[in-house]
């Protein structure tokens, strides 16, 4: 017998039940011996394989299981290009925002620019509030504000600080640790800017997304921001990462005595509680070249070290590309929807 | 959640694992965990005992549709009448007992609240 799934880039692809089980277990292994965290038991692999096994298109959760939803990206996939999988809809942010409210039934929403950078958008700070004002008076479900911080940005050709990239192929490793010291300032001015001026406009949360995407300099500037903004004007924060290991860019970085370069999902959670962090979304990024039940093994294995941990809720992140989702720009429903119920029945996700 | 075109990524997951927002109750569990931490057992938990239902209804479109109604906060279909908007938001933020930015923020400007009450 054939089971019929997919590789990481959405290709089909026919495993025996023998071969589709030991692409769990070896998915698993994998994330285990890097992350130094328990494996899936035997038990949790005979439930992703009985779902892989069974021909239907589209899986779920058993009722009762179902999570709540927090999104990125605002409404990118409506009227965004294919870089962010947008299909050009013809709405504007407002409309798209309760699109989502009243026609996909979303839990709560976020809003923001669709270059959803930090330092594009603060230019547009009066424009970005307004939106935010106007929507909080029409909607019911709970409204974020989101960017990312994006730190690369802030380096040359693009912004105005010397690259860490240029200086460290020349052996400049205390030139690019300083530079990142002083870009993740000026990204960090921004990010407690654009989330303040919130406050006033009646967001229900910050969501920072895509969180250390340039390394750990970047994780730096978002844990210092969240303690802020959780301190000083209780809005609630998101913090989703970007991957599983944060990348140590700067490598002697650290947050309450921890160093930042090189952490996973379940340590990334504790500095984020730490901060004040009020949902926690981990990031497991997907091998294309792998099969999507062994990148899903991987992804559940790092998400439930966290879940088992956690304080606060936590909402992995599911997208292409993430969480064992394939990496392409129309996710096939027959996987997401696995991916999705198998990060609530075996992560014990409190949302996504 | 995280990126995808509409039908591949966010109708998959509403139709395998999502609350449904104001079809439902999710909404208000998203509030819970939001504004107080709460994991996804407890808030589900504090917003039943709230409303009078067990878990399992408040992911339940058929129950939640009708209790929606009748609680005024908000429903997904169009009905005249029935609290939408920031209305629905006060009329939450007092079912739940919890405090909602966006109506602190209304409140005070309309002054339907005496003094300068903060969000914190």
């Amino acid at each position: 017998m054939k089971i019929l799934t997919r590789m990481g880039d959405a290709s089909n692809v026919e495993l025996t039940p023998d071969e589709l089980r030991t692409e769990f277990v070896t998915g698993s292994e994998a994330a285990a011996v890097k992350a130094k965290i328990p494996t899936l038991t035997e038990n949790e692999i005979d439930f992703l394989v009985d779902m892989f096994s069974a021909p239907t298109r589209l899986w779920g959760v058993q009722r009762g299981n179902e999570v709540v939803m927090t999104k990125d990206g605002c409404v990118n996939a409506l009227n965004s290009s294919r870089m962010s999988s947008g299909v050009v809809a013809p709405v504007n942010r407002e409309v798209g925002v309760r699109l989502f409210e009243s026609m996909l039934g979303f839990d709560s929403m976020e809003v923001s620019h669709n270059d959803y950078s930090v330092k594009p958008q603060r230019f547009l700070k009066a424009l970005e509030q307004l939106h935010m004002e106007i929507l909080q008076e029409v909607t019911i479900f709970p409204l974020l504000y989101g960017f990312m911080p994006n730190l690369g940005l802030y380096y040359r050709p693009d912004g105005s600080f010397e690259n860490p990239s240029d200086l460290l192929p020349l052996g400049k490793i205390d030139e690019a640790r300083r530079t990142q010291e002083e870009a993740l300032e000026a990204c960090l001015e921004d990010c407690v800017e654009m989330s303040d001026c919130m406050v006033a406009m009646g967001a229900d949360g910050i969501d920072y997304d895509t969180v250390a995407s340039t390394g750990d300099a970047e994780f730096l500037a978002v844990l210092r921001t969240t303690e802020h903004v959780a301190k000083e004007t209780g809005l609630p924060v998101e913090i989703g990462m970007s991957s599983e290991m944060v990348l140590g860019f700067h490598g002697q970085l650290e947050y309450n005595g921890v160093r930042l370069a090189g952490l996973w999902p379940h340590q990334q959670l504790e500095l984020c509680e730490q901060a004040g962090c009020a949902i926690f979304g981990p990031v497991c990024n997907t091998n294309t070249k792998k099969t999507v039940p062994w990148n899903l093994g991987r992804a559940l294995t790092f998400v439930k070290a966290c879940t088992e941990i956690a304080k606060i809720p936590v909402h992995p992140n599911v997208g292409m590309g993430v969480g064992g989702v394939p990496m392409f720009e129309t996710p096939a429903v027959d996987v997401v929807t696995r991916c999705s119920a198998a990060m609530i029945e075996i992560g014990k996700a409190d949302g996504l | 959640m995280g990126t995808g075109d509409p039908a591949g990524m966010h109708l998959a997951h509403l139709l395998a694992s999502s609350m449904g927002g104001i079809r439902a109750a999710g909404d208000l569990v998203a509030r819970m965990q939001l504004s107080k931490k709460m994991r996804i057992d407890d808030a589900k938990k504090y917003v039943a005992d709230k409303l009078h239902v067990t878990p399992l209804d408040l992911s339940d479109p058929t129950m939640m549709r009708g209790l929606r109604e009748e609680l005024d906060i908000g429903t997904i279909t169009g009905v005249p009448g029935i609290a939408k908007g920031m209305a629905a938001k006060v009329r939450i933020a007092e079912l739940l007992d919890i405090e909602i930015n966006s109506v602190e923020q209304f409140k005070k400007k309309t002054g339907l609240v005496a003094g300068e009450k903060q969000f914190h």
